[in-house]
């Protein structure tokens, strides 16, 4: 009797997974389709960006059919929870408070922060010993990084989008020995930073490295470390709802053997000019 | 709605509450000293003082007080050159005399119409009586136009306080953490605009009351007389 029980339940579970998986034959992905270079419009109005092209490879990895929808940045979690859609992969960092609602797959992306000045600012050229430092645990070579900062930038002004996990790290890390001063959107901090205002900004590579290539970007330039982990959050992923975690393992599968094969360097190269893909 | 927020933020946005102040403040001490200047140039005689009065106030009260903030601060950022040769950008580059200027070249052109009523009000018996006992003119304006006109401007006066104290709202706009500014710094993180809101929009309500109970007792100190006046017909009213 009991064996027979265990088999049905077995037979149950194995049932429900079919139906599950057949549940994912077509999902629907919600993008921004505003933040350049992940995912925005061309000229003609089509979603394009990083996101976009890594979303269409992860779909014929998963062999689903997807279709990719645009919603705006304030909706994009309860439009999630409301079933518009099945998942957001639309740079969203994976964060603690969003893992309360929803869940993530794992990461794909994972661009490191970095401080950007006026060329002819005296800090232009300023390093620290790494060119990357993991904040995930402070160590000896962590700490030594972030005192040359505190060295660098003691005493100056330095500017921050509010509410981002950058303005996380200044206040962590630097909030002390700098003044913090913090802007609604990122053009507002670009504009003061070119006019002297703030003597430092901080922000994602994701966003710099396209930017000081253009035409307003030519008179600024990255100066310290790129800095991951601990107050940057654990990276970019695709967020799903907490009852699909079915879905979220498949993203996830899907993401690791892009990761694997180079594929996410690759559309991470063309779209940052870096390489941005977690590791 | 989420009491323990409302709890943890209030003491935040109370803390800004010098901020807001220190802004009106300024902005209006020194804009009003700039508005009867403006003020008696609109009344002078005199053409071109005339019209750079006229156009002042023409520009300043016909564009809104964002756009001028703007211009100013980011406006100043672009001729950082300019501004650095003849010693200015000292100044500019900051968040705060940015906005202080702006609300005071506002609340001047304001403030200017409103004491250009007053002293259009003043009755011309009492300019002429002085006259008669050979008052000097600026002996004339001290004494007799200037606190009339005062007193004609105050209720005017008093509103142009109040959306003063509303208007440095918009300095946060340009970085100043004033009360709108915390406010908008705390739902950036939580993702609770109704409840932070309305911390803020009491605040402003309470920082008003006092504004409004403080002009109307000026009103009542200077003029006594007329509350009699109005005691006596409202008296007389009863007996008939």
């Amino acid at each position: 009797m009991k064996k027979l029980l265990t088999l049905a339940a077995i037979a149950a579970m194995a049932f429900a997974g079919a139906a599950q998986a057949a549940d994912y034959k077509k999902i629907k992905i919600a993008t921004e389709g505003a933040y350049a270079p992940w995912n925005y419009k061309d000229s003609s109005g089509k979603l394009i960006g990083f996101e976009l092209d890594l979303a269409a490879d992860l779909c014929k990895r998963m062999g689903i059919e997807c279709t990719v929808v645009e919603q705006a940045w304030d909706g994009i979690i309860p439009s999630l929870q409301a079933g518009k859609y099945d998942a957001i992969v639309a740079g969203m960092s994976i964060t603690d408070k969003r893992k309360k609602v929803i869940t993530f797959s794992r990461s794909y992306a994972q661009t490191p922060a970095s401080f950007v000045v006026g060329k002819s600012s005296k800090s232009a050229g300023f390093k620290t010993g790494v060119d990357r430092i993991d904040l995930t645990t402070v160590e000896a070579g962590e700490k030594a990084a972030i005192a040359d900062m505190v060295k660098e930038f003691g005493g100056k002004t330095i500017g921050v989008q509010t509410a981002t996990t950058h303005e996380n790290f200044l206040r962590e890390h630097l909030g002390k020995n700098i003044t913090i001063r913090t802007y609604d959107t990122q053009e507002n901090l670009d504009l003061d930073l070119q006019a002297g205002r703030v003597d430092a900004a901080l922000a994602s590579m994701s966003y710099w490295v396209p930017l000081l290539k253009t035409d307003k970007g030519k008179d600024m330039v990255a100066v310290g470390p790129g800095m991951v982990g601990g107050p940057f959050g654990h990276g970019v992923g695709a967020g799903i709802r907490k009852k699909d975690q079915a879905l979220a393992d498949m993203f996830s599968k899907a993401i690791q053997s892009a990761i694997d094969d180079g594929s996410v360097s690759k559309l991470a190269i063309k779209w940052f000019g870096f390489d941005a893909s977690a590791k | 709605m989420n009491w323990e927020l409302i709890q943890e933020s209030w003491p935040v946005l109370v803390g800004a509450v010098p901020d807001t102040l220190l802004l009106a403040a300024s902005a209006l001490i020194i804009g009003f000293a700039l508005a009867v200047v403006i003020a008696l140039m609109r009344l002078s005689a005199n053409k071109p003082l005339w019209g750079v009065a006229y156009g002042y106030v023409y520009i300043f009260r016909s564009t809104p007080l964002l756009v001028q903030l703007f211009l100013i601060y980011y406006g100043s950022g672009q001729y950082r050159m300019f501004l650095e040769d003849i010693g200015l950008w000292v100044a500019f580059r900051e968040p705060w005399f940015c906005a202080i200027l702006a609300l005071t070249l506002n609340t001047a052109a304001y403030g200017s119409e409103i004491i250009r009523g007053g002293v259009q009000s003043v009755p011309w018996g009492e300019v002429e009586a002085a006259r008669a006992i050979g008052m000097s003119r600026s002996l004339l304006f001290r004494r007799i136009i200037f606190p009339i006109a005062m007193r004609q401007a105050l209720p005017g006066y008093g509103n142009e306080v109040i959306l003063m104290v509303k208007a440095t709202s918009l300095a946060s706009t340009i970085t100043i953490l004033e009360v709108t500014g915390e406010a908008k710094k705390i739902i950036a993180a939580t993702w609770s605009p109704i409840e932070i809101f309305i911390i803020a929009g009491a605040i402003y309500l309470f920082l008003n009351f006092i504004v409004t109970r403080g002009v109307a007792m000026l009103e009542r100190r200077l003029n006594p007389l007329h509350e009699t006046a109005i005691k006596d017909v409202s008296a007389g009213a009863d007996i008939h």
